[in-house]
């Protein structure tokens, strides 16, 4: 099962290679993964996705809680939340296709950033399935580069990550 | 930062360039030191005047005066370029004393081995590069077995990191999946802080090895600050657990008083986290059976009659046995390590398992436990004893008397002593009776070295020990050449016990160079050499699984003439090849109270350890014999 990892750590140098080297080392899986300093700039914000059953997530938790620069974690996947990913992409958009591919963004309520005679670059902010329905709409013919931000989450409500 | 150290930063600040240039256009080496006290001198007496009292030292003095402030006595390792400015600052004190091993990975074992004999932390120093990386093996040794050990490691000079410079490794970053933490000094006035810390992290809640990187421009002597060790440390990302949960142990109690097959497991953390007082009265209390891990050998005493051996791949029948048929298991300070539960599938059919240890990832990680406690040994130890003592409730009498029936019978059939798992009337001498031998001429009270292999199996299996932290090998790990500078760590901890390293022919070579340093600070260590002339757990497993093809497991003559060998270095060699002399020359070895003394004993080659387990299948399913299966 997809889970959602969220870890506030110390914004010092080597942490982030110690949560990325504690998932290579133990074999664990990464399927996305964002970060970057709170309005707390000692502390940093990881968002990360990976695949597992229950007692490998547990496994994971555990093991991300006993490294010594992470203050907190959370899997967001517990309880409600948002999550949200961003995703730049240049497309092809030349002839009867150009009209095609607007409609397409207004129907994912996308955004078109930049604009040549012969391409768009789209942004599109979602949950990854909608961003991967968006590709799929889309389709490979027309695509040139796709940049993802992988995962970002918050709790829905009351429930705060925090000191 | 304290207010006195804030003021000798601005006052060395307030004295300026000009003091600087003063010092720096000084033509001699001599006249520069000088002109630089006098300027630290200065900053010291401003500060006294402003009623501070601060010191100013520099990078590499703070480093020392941390660690003698922190309690260490002894500091192991070796020099090296990177290193130069600490080593100095080691020359100008007394307090902290440096032993200089032959090898990196010595200081290393030897710190190791430091503190499992005190419960101390080890301290190693080395420098960059190769120093760094030779170290590497005794961090992750450390690691494995959760002993706390600090290893400072030089790094070369702040603007070269990055850029391959010579003797350069990134030692943050190769040591990163075998350390607990890791530390890079980015300048000197954090070095009294970040030792603090690591010790912290080092001790506390699961222990472990920390690495301090400390760059060489950053000890630099003629730049100095001003110095104050930490009275406290706080980690906010850090709160070890402590306490377990009250209501999980009580709980755990219940389970335990009304257990009718119950079996006590111990491990390492028992020995680590100073519960075996505890543990072995809670046993006495309850007349329940217990059994140790490799690792938790002398949690509960070797002779007493409650005591099953060692469980586990080449564990006794009866701890096995024991261990399959139960209804309770109470697993403390262990990890249920793949050496000890065989096919996990397998495991235990029919036991609840309360399982207590301090590192809440080793609970329910390949076992999953029916009672987690996340705790340290002792307070949670010592809270479940009060509840059994207070509670009304008692043990089924009749029950455990059963139990015990069950248990001696396994123990008269198959047991290492009521039943001897290896031939005893041939001429050779067996490596069994070695360590028999051994057992009795120490009294039971050495300090027992271990490297690793069949010799490290008998230890385990014959030599009981009746003490903690008596026992010192490489458990997680599996490091051969661990042995020797173990012993000479345990010598160093207790200078008028009997140490002794056991240790084969194989696993002796990997640090022999060692026999050097005992010379050198008269660490009169006993090596009891088993020597079949091979590696023989490896052989071992080429004659069960691949039809004694020996591959790359014999030395063919090439060993050297150990006596010589020893007597070159200054020791004591005694060669022992015959059964009936093994006694007497064992004794003649002891008695040279003051002489490292290497015995060569020839055993029998063909010898195997036994009972194994068999791979794959449950606990109980051992063999017994080269022939003989349960």
């Amino acid at each position: 099962m997809r889970r959602i990892i969220s870890v506030l750590m110390e914004n010092a140098p080597g942490s982030l290679s110690r949560v990325v080297g504690l998932f290579s080392q133990r074999g664990y899986n990464i399927e996305s993964l964002t970060v970057a300093p709170t309005e707390d700039e000692t502390l940093s914000r990881l968002t990360l996705t990976t695949l597992g059953d229950d007692h490998k997530i547990e496994q994971i938790t555990k093991h991300l809680n006993k490294l010594i620069d992470v203050v907190k974690l959370v899997d967001l996947t517990e309880g409600a939340h948002i999550e949200r990913e961003v995703m730049l992409i240049k497309v092809k958009a030349a002839g009867a296709q150009r009209a095609e591919i607007k409609r397409c963004v207004d129907i994912f309520r996308g955004q078109i950033v930049d604009v040549t005679a012969s391409l768009y670059i789209i942004q599109i902010t979602g949950t990854s399935d909608k961003l991967d329905a968006f590709l799929q709409s889309v389709g490979d013919a027309s695509i040139l580069e796709v940049v993802r931000s992988g995962v970002s989450g918050i709790a829905r409500g009351e429930k705060v990550l925090s000191l | 930062m304290s207010p006195a150290q804030e003021t000798a930063i601005a006052i060395s600040a307030q004295l300026g360039e000009s003091t600087k240039s003063y010092i720096a256009s000084r033509s001699s080496a001599t006249e520069f030191a000088a002109a630089f006290d006098m300027w630290a001198y200065s900053v010291e007496t401003s500060c006294i005047k402003r009623g501070y009292n601060v010191e100013m030292l520099s990078g590499g003095d703070m480093l020392i005066r941390s660690l003698r402030d922190e309690g260490v006595k002894y500091l192991f390792g070796y020099p090296g370029g990177a290193a130069l400015h600490i080593y100095d600052a080691i020359f100008r004190q007394q307090e902290v004393r440096h032993i200089l091993v032959r090898h990196e990975q010595a200081a290393t074992h030897a710190a190791d081995a430091y503190s499992r004999a005190t419960g101390e932390v080890g301290t190693v120093l080395v420098t960059s590069g190769p120093g760094a990386t030779n170290a590497i093996t005794g961090i992750a040794t450390a690691y494995m077995d959760s002993i706390p050990m600090v290893v400072i490691s030089g790094q070369v000079m702040s603007h070269l990191i990055g850029e391959d410079a010579f003797q350069e490794t990134d030692m943050v970053g190769i040591s990163r999946p075998i350390v607990k933490h890791s530390f890079m000094i980015k300048h000197p006035s954090e070095i009294p802080d970040v030792v603090k810390q690591a010790f912290y992290i080092a001790r506390t809640g699961r222990p472990g090895p920390v690495v301090i990187d400390v760059p060489k421009d950053l000890t630099a002597p003629f730049e100095t600050f001003p110095y104050e060790y930490p009275e406290k440390v706080k980690i906010r990302s850090y709160t070890p657990a402590t306490r377990g949960h009250a209501g999980q142990i009580k709980k755990a109690a219940q389970l335990l008083i009304e257990a009718r097959r119950p079996v006590i497991y111990s491990g390492g953390g028992v020995v680590q986290g100073n519960g075996s007082g505890l543990l072995t009265e809670l046993a006495k209390k309850l007349n329940y059976p217990v059994t140790n891990t490799l690792m938790g050998l002398g949690g509960y005493p070797g002779t007493d009659k409650q005591f099953l051996g060692m469980l586990g791949m080449h564990g006794t029948y009866e701890a096995n046995m024991a261990m399959h048929h139960a209804d309770v298991i109470f697993a403390v300070g262990a990890r249920f390590d793949d050496r000890v539960t065989n096919a996990v599938k397998e495991f235990c059919p029919n036991a609840k398992i309360i399982h207590v240890d301090v590192d809440p990832a080793s609970i329910s990680k390949t076992v999953t436990a029916d009672i987690p406690i996340v705790g340290s040994v002792e307070s949670v130890l010592g809270e479940m004893l009060a509840l059994i003592l207070e509670s009304d409730d008692k043990p089924d009498a009749g029950a455990i008397e059963s139990w015990w029936t069950q248990i001696n019978e396994w123990r008269e059939r198959h047991g290492l002593y009521t039943a001897p798992r290896y031939n005893t009337s041939g001429e050779k001498i067996m490596p069994q009776d070695v360590i028999k031998v051994l057992h009795e001429v120490t009294g039971g009270d050495a300090y027992i070295a271990s490297d690793v292999g069949q010799h490290q199996m008998f230890a385990a299996q014959y030599y009981l020990f009746d003490k903690p932290r008596r026992w010192l090998n490489s458990g997680g790990l599996g490091t051969m050449g661990f042995g020797l500078p173990a012993a000479m760590g345990a010598q160093m901890a207790d200078r008028d016990a009997v140490v002794a390293c056991v240790t084969g022919e194989g696993s002796i070579q990997m640090c022999i160079q060692e026999l050097s340093t005992c010379t050198q600070y008269n660490l009169p260590i006993k090596i009891i050499c088993l020597n079949n002339q091979a590696l023989g757990m490896v052989r071992q497993w080429q004659d069960m699984q691949y039809s004694s093809r020996y591959s790359e497991s014999v030395y063919e003559d090439s060993l050297p003439d150990f006596v010589k060998l020893a007597e070159s270095y200054g020791h004591v060699g005694i060669r022992v090849t015959k059964k009936e002399e093994l006694k007497a020359k064992m004794e003649e070895c002891f008695a040279m109270k003051d002489r490292v003394v290497f015995m060569d004993i020839s055993v029998d080659t063909a010898a195997h350890v036994y009972p194994m387990q068999i791979a794959g299948a449950a606990m109980r399913d051992m063999w017994l014999s080269k022939t003989e299966r349960t």
